[in-house]
């Protein structure tokens, strides 16, 4: 059931896109076309997942015994690079139709700050390795879920009248913040779900 | 004159985050109130600057194959002295701006402007260029910051501003504020960009 709350709270109540506001350079340039912001999406819950790990791992069996937790920062944006440059030369060679997919995606996803933003969340909120890892799967279905909406909504767009100060980015974002106010209605889902388990 | 180019082009022609839609994730997080906006600004100048300096200084003995990962090490450097000493000596700032410090890090426009910049040209103007959109980031943040503030809890850097039976518009200080309130933002700025071409 924890586990449960666990995932409720990264997708849906605390969704990193909308309300913790992190990935936003990719939310709002890849999400014109739905197929393009499908792919995004995958890359990112592979990319995430496998980034939270390692930096856990890092975390907890080099920084911490070195007492160098300080290095976090410059630790950890070095695990995601070097990451995201392993799996792309993998997939390359391993899985030729999978990196059609996402290919072009993978280099992006290194200043994509969602998946810095999450592996460091896990560290500071103090969960363990299996809730880590369940953390960034739920989070990162969270930013495949809202850039797809997302997508869905902006090829709609495409065919409205919008102002013309207003074309392009700045509609995306007063969409994205409509978006927004809708997640906002999942607040407290978490109290009552623990509710539910105590009675 | 060229040099002066270098400083202003930050603050109107290629004003971040609004002419460079790069780097959003920490306007819309930190600018919750005037504060944040502006500590974050701030932190930003230092380590624009700063890495804009280095970048520009190495940029012929760095190798163009490994540039960006070399970049990206030049500025966690300057991040981390950001964040040891913002939490040092300006413990509330560094509570206000949380995860978003390590996360400056990874802000689009300071790998742009060493990409974009710095790695081209010299020591001198890199540090015009670093401070003039550093300068820029700071203004719009500390604007949108205020528009913020004031709209959503009646006050500024912590001054109570509206009169007594004002009700504050919570809307503007949660996160669905944050991107209505920019997107507007942008659409005034593309608004008055549009009536001075025509």
């Amino acid at each position: 059931m924890e586990i449960l709350i666990l995932v409720i709270t990264a997708l849906l109540i605390k969704n990193i896109l909308l309300l913790q506001y992190l990935g936003n350079c990719p939310f709002l340039g890849v999400s014109k076309r739905m197929d393009t912001a499908v792919g995004m999406g995958l890359a990112v819950v592979f990319v995430m997942t496998l980034a939270t790990a390692i930096t856990w791992l890092v975390q907890k069996y080099a920084l911490d015994p070195l007492g160098i937790g300080y290095l976090q920062t410059l630790a950890f944006i070095l695990v995601i690079a070097s990451l995201v440059q392993f799996v792309e030369m993998f997939l390359r060679k391993a899985m030729p139709a999978l990196y059609q997919a996402l290919g072009i995606f993978l280099p992006l996803i290194t200043t994509n700050c969602a998946v810095f933003g999450v592996a460091v969340l896990a560290i500071r909120n103090e969960y363990n390795f299996v809730e880590s890892v369940i953390f960034a799967i739920a989070s990162s279905a969270g930013f495949a879920l809202a850039l797809v909406l997302m997508a869905g909504i902006r090829e709609r767009l495409e065919a409205a009248d919008v102002p013309a100060p207003l074309r392009g980015t700045a509609i995306g974002l007063i969409t994205a913040g409509l978006m927004a106010l809708a997640f906002l209605g999942f607040l407290g889902v978490d109290n009552s779900l623990k509710a539910l388990t105590q009675s | 004159m060229s040099y002066m180019r270098d400083f202003t082009r930050g603050l109107w022609d290629e004003l971040p985050p609004f002419r460079m839609v790069l780097g959003l994730c920490p306007v819309l997080a930190v600018t919750k109130s005037a504060e944040g906006g502006l500590g974050m600004g701030l932190c930003v100048i230092f380590v624009l600057t700063l890495s804009n300096i280095i970048v520009s200084a190495l940029r012929r003995v760095i190798p163009r194959k490994v540039r960006i990962a070399s970049f990206i090490v030049i500025i966690a450097t300057f991040v981390v002295i950001v964040e040891l000493v913002t939490q040092a000596y300006f413990y509330s700032i560094y509570t206000t701006l949380g995860l978003f410090i390590p996360l400056i890090v990874v802000n689009c426009i300071i790998l742009g402007r060493a990409e974009a910049f710095a790695s081209r040209n010299g020591v001198f103007r890199s540090t015009l260029d670093g401070l003039g959109v550093g300068l820029g980031f700071t203004l719009s943040l500390t604007v949108l910051g205020s528009i913020r503030e004031i709209l959503g809890n009646g006050t500024w850097f912590d001054m109570p501003l509206m009169w007594s039976s004002f009700e504050p518009f919570t809307f503007m200080v949660e996160a669905p504020g944050a991107f209505v309130c920019l997107g507007l933002m942008l659409g005034a700025m593309n608004a008055i960009s549009g009536t001075r071409a025509s």
